[in-house]
């Protein structure tokens, strides 16, 4: 018996088909859906060109979940909704009813254990985030301790629809930004060269593939003690860390200067202007666990001032773009340092090549 | 009943506060498995040194090269013996799950039930690369997880200089803007490249992800080296009745200032209703028995924004498709990318136009593997070679639609302008 099972073959399936696992109404209405509104925060009204309706209840999760978590919301899936649910990008579950009346009871019962309902519309929606400490052999900080803290801290954020756009945030535990772009990053901005640990490198790492890694090309081969190793310039090094995750010995990390940064506009939607990429706006921030109070006073002052300040349907970059970035810094009372002036390839393009000034 | 917890001062801060707790979870998971309790305790540590402690390794499963991401631990002590010996081992396995996420609870359950019986009982749903990561699993059980994970019709997804795992958004499924239909785009694309999943062997990381129209809820065009999503290219349909509906809501002031003045384009306006240009490529959507707002169709670049304001009113066209991008990538190494478009429309409703963009699939990632460089993204490539031999190499044509402007510098040789004009004219003839 065990040994037949150590023989069996994969079966190279792929990706499954979704049909199964779709709720019905989804399945029958597939490709005309007519409309939809909000009834309120969290729940989204999908109205077919067949008629047919769906409400669709989302609420916020850990992410890393463990089962009993899973099993309860299945549970909840069972008695309250209709035994289909689907999960967004960033975390959250949606529960699709095609009967209006239960959408209350579910919603109490979602709340009543726990799962924050919104999400929605211009709400400020779940951090996408990553492994971190938790999981991955490369993290300057954990990804999940981090996005509790925030999101307890935006949990009514979460749960209302006062913003005057969505707003997406991610967090990444390295430079390597995971995380992906959001109208605001929580990121890791090492600020020290790697700490070379010269015994290991030789046995370890593949160094020409190592010193083809470095985007500044910092890193030589040299001997060290008599032994085959790799060399930073430390003057040239940007201490990006992406050396670090082919060449271990090569440590990046360092729980006193590998600060957090943040950024801010990041979009992918094409909607009103093109896609952009987020701008880092502050740095040096401490990497204070458990609950990273320096970073998160950051972000709600940042959140705050927009709230306060868009217009409805301005995303953080379609704010910022209106008011310019001299008062993004002076209304959100952040310091404009020299190392905000980017001076990598292709920054020509992000100079102020004008006298277009506010005054 | 497991063995006592270790003390964790950090992390039980994290037990406070509003929002759910995967502390909590994991401390659930530590009261029957001795391998939680040190996988917590692994993490305390990691919170009070603020230091990670993973290293990664070879672990995988029969005929893969790819799918399962190894953790070893390195908190060790002076006899070079783990300290957390119950998570000494701490891999993940990459579950591609069904296009959209959407699942019945006998599925959700039937995970559940086998991440506990070989794994920590931690399920992310889902990773950024969209995968569900059955995380915490020693290097014994990896083969044992899987084979009745794929018993259940579910496969691993990629790691390494692979395909990755895709991602796809809800669109048809649930969602009125939605082109085309991701999840069979999405199905048809990623099954075509299994061997390029399973058995890493390009230069770096691709990535292709789906979104059914310019919202791109899929983050498609930054975070894919192959990037489809949705647009239309006749006019914008229009429902008055909706339209109607939305004005006596809104009012004229918000029409203006969060409808008709975000226009990228300044393709709206307001107009009487017996002044509303008759041409074809003129909609116009009645705001009341008077006004209407009136799209130039030509002019419009289908970024969405009117349609998700006034939703219902306004919905994209019945001539659907997707555009296609190529090179989308985040920092490593040259900084981040956006993908540029090389296809401005592609129909996407038959399995023989699913058949086409497969193929465009393939012979993009056989370019990628004969021409990038070690550890070099698909953008990377394009920025290096530039974007006209990028697509000699693919077989596609020049386009006004893939630039922003033209070339603002004089330093190119251009001794082969009559020949492409020549070329150029060929072509017309030949389409005309
Ligand atoms: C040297 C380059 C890179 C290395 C060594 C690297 C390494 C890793 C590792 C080890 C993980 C797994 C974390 C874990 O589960 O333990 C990971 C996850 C991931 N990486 Fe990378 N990565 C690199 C570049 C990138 C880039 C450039 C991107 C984005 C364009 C990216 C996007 C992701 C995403 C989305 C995940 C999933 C995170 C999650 O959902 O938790 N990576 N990477
Ligand atoms: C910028 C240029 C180069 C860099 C940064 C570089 C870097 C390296 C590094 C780090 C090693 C490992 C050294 C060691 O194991 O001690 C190496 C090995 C080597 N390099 Fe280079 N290299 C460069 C150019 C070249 C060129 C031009 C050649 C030949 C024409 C070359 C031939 C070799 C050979 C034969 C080895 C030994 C490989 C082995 O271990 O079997 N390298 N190189
Ligand atoms: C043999 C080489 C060149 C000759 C004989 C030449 C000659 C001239 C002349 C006669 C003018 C008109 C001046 C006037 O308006 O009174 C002029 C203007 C100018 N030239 Fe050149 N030039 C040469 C090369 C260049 C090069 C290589 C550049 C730039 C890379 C350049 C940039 C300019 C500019 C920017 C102007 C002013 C145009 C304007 O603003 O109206 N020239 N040049
Ligand atoms: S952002 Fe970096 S450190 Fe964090 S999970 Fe991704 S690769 Fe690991
Ligand atoms: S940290 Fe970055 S810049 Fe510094 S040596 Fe390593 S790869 Fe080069
Ligand atoms: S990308 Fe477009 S079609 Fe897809 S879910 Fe988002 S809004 Fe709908
Ligand atoms: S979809 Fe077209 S008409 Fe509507 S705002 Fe965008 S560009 Fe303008």
């Amino acid at each position: 018996m065990a040994e037949a099972q150590a023989l069996r073959k994969a079966v190279e399936c792929g990706v499954p088909d979704n049909d199964k696992y779709m709720h019905p109404t989804l399945l029958k209405n597939r490709g005309n859906w007519k409309y939809h509104d909000r009834p309120r925060p969290g729940v989204l009204h999908h109205v077919s060109h067949s008629g047919d309706q769906v409400w669709s209840v989302r609420a916020g999760t850990q992410r890393q979940m463990d089962t009993h978590t899973i099993r309860k919301l299945c549970d909840i899936a069972e008695q309250y909704a209709e035994g289909f649910v689907r999960f967004t990008i960033r975390s959250n579950i949606e529960y699709i009813v095609a009967d209006q009346k239960k959408v209350d009871p579910l919603i109490a019962k979602l709340e009543g254990e726990g799962f924050p309902v919104g999400g929605t519309g211009n709400s400020v929606t779940m951090v996408a985030h990553t492994q971190g400490w938790l999981h991955c052999d490369i993290p300057g900080t954990d990804a999940s301790g981090v996005v509790k803290s925030m999101m307890d801290q935006l949990y009514d954020e979460f749960k209302n629809e006062q913003m005057p756009n969505r707003v997406h945030l991610s967090t990444s535990c390295c430079e390597i930004n995971c995380g992906g772009q959001a109208d605001l990053a929580v990121i890791i901005q090492h600020t020290k060269p790697p700490k070379i640990n010269h015994d290991l490198v030789a046995n370890v790492c593949e160094r020409p593939a190592v010193v083809a890694r470095c985007p500044v090309a910092a890193i030589r081969p040299a001997l060290v003690n008599g032994k085959p190793s790799l060399e930073v310039d430390e003057k040239k090094c940007i201490c990006c860390g992406a050396c670090y995750p082919p060449c271990p010995p090569m440590q990046i990390n360092d729980p006193e200067h590998s600060k957090l940064a943040i950024w801010v506009g990041g979009k992918n939607s094409n909607a009103r202007g093109k896609p952009t990429f987020m701008k880092m706006v502050a740095s040096g921030l401490p990497n204070n666990a458990p609950r990273w109070p320096e970073v998160n006073e950051v972000v709600g002052r940042i959140l705050r001032t927009y709230k306060a300040d868009a217009r409805p349907w301005e995303r953080m970059a379609d704010w910022i773009d209106r008011i310019g970035w001299p008062r993004f810094f002076e209304k959100t009372g952040l310091p404009f340092t020299k190392y905000l002036i980017d001076d990598w390839r292709g920054s020509r393009a992000n100079l102020n090549a004008s006298n277009h000034v506010r005054f | 009943m497991a063995k006592p917890m270790h003390p964790t001062p950090n992390l039980d801060q994290l037990e406070t506060g509003p929002w759910p707790s995967f502390v909590t979870g994991l401390k659930r998971l530590a009261k029957d498995k001795d391998y939680v309790v040190d996988v917590l305790g692994h993490l305390e540590h990691s919170y009070q040194t603020r230091k990670g402690y993973w290293k990664g390794g070879t672990v995988g499963v029969r005929g893969y090269g790819g799918g399962i991401i190894p953790r070893f631990t390195e908190i060790k002590d002076e006899a070079g013996q783990p300290v957390f010996k119950d998570a000494a081992e701490f891999h993940t396995l990459r579950v591609m799950p069904p296009p959209g996420m959407h699942y019945d609870t006998a599925t959700l359950r039937q995970f559940c039930d086998i991440w506990d019986k070989y794994g920590s009982g931690l399920i992310a749903l889902h990773g950024q690369s969209g995968d569900i990561m059955m995380q915490g699993c020693t290097t014994e059980n990896v083969q044992k997880a899987w084979d009745e994970i794929n018993e259940m019709g579910f496969d691993l997804g990629g790691a390494g200089p692979a395909v990755r795992t895709s991602m796809s958004c809800v669109g048809a499924a649930r969602c009125e803007q939605s082109c085309y239909d991701e999840a069979k785009a999405h199905k048809a694309v990623i099954n075509s490249f299994l061997d390029d999943i399973h058995r890493p062997a390009l230069p770096y990381k691709f990535k292709f992800k789906f979104s059914g129209c310019g919202n791109d809820c899929m983050n498609a065009i930054q975070r894919s080296d192959m990037a489809v999503i949705g647009t239309w290219r006749d006019n914008i349909r229009t429902d008055d009745e909706l339209g109607k509906k939305w004005f006596a809501r809104h009012g004229m002031n918000e029409l203006i200032n969060d409808v008709v003045s975000r226009c990228p384009t300044k393709a709206l306006q307001i107009k009487d209703a017996g002044a509303v240009r008759k041409d074809a490529h003129i909609s116009a959507v009645a705001l009341d028995g008077k006004q209407c707002l009136e799209i130039d169709n030509k002019d419009c670049v289908r970024c969405m924004h009117c349609i998700n304001v006034m939703t219902g009113a306004l919905a994209p066209g019945k001539d659907k498709g997707a555009s296609i991008l190529v090179g989308g990538k985040s920092h490593l190494k040259i900084g981040g990318l956006m993908g540029t478009l090389v296809v401005p429309f592609m129909k996407l409703e038959t399995e023989e136009d699913r058949e086409k963009l497969v193929e465009l699939a393939q012979s993009i990632i056989d370019f990628f593997a004969e021409n990038a460089l070690e550890h070099e993204r698909t953008g990377e490539m394009i920025e290096r070679i530039g974007l006209v031999n990028f697509l000699e190499g693919i077989g596609l044509d020049v386009d006004a639609h893939m630039i922003n402007t033209p070339r603002t510098n004089p330093y190119v040789r251009t001794d082969g302008w009559d020949e492409e004009v020549a070329k150029i004219e060929a072509r017309k003839k030949a389409a005309a």
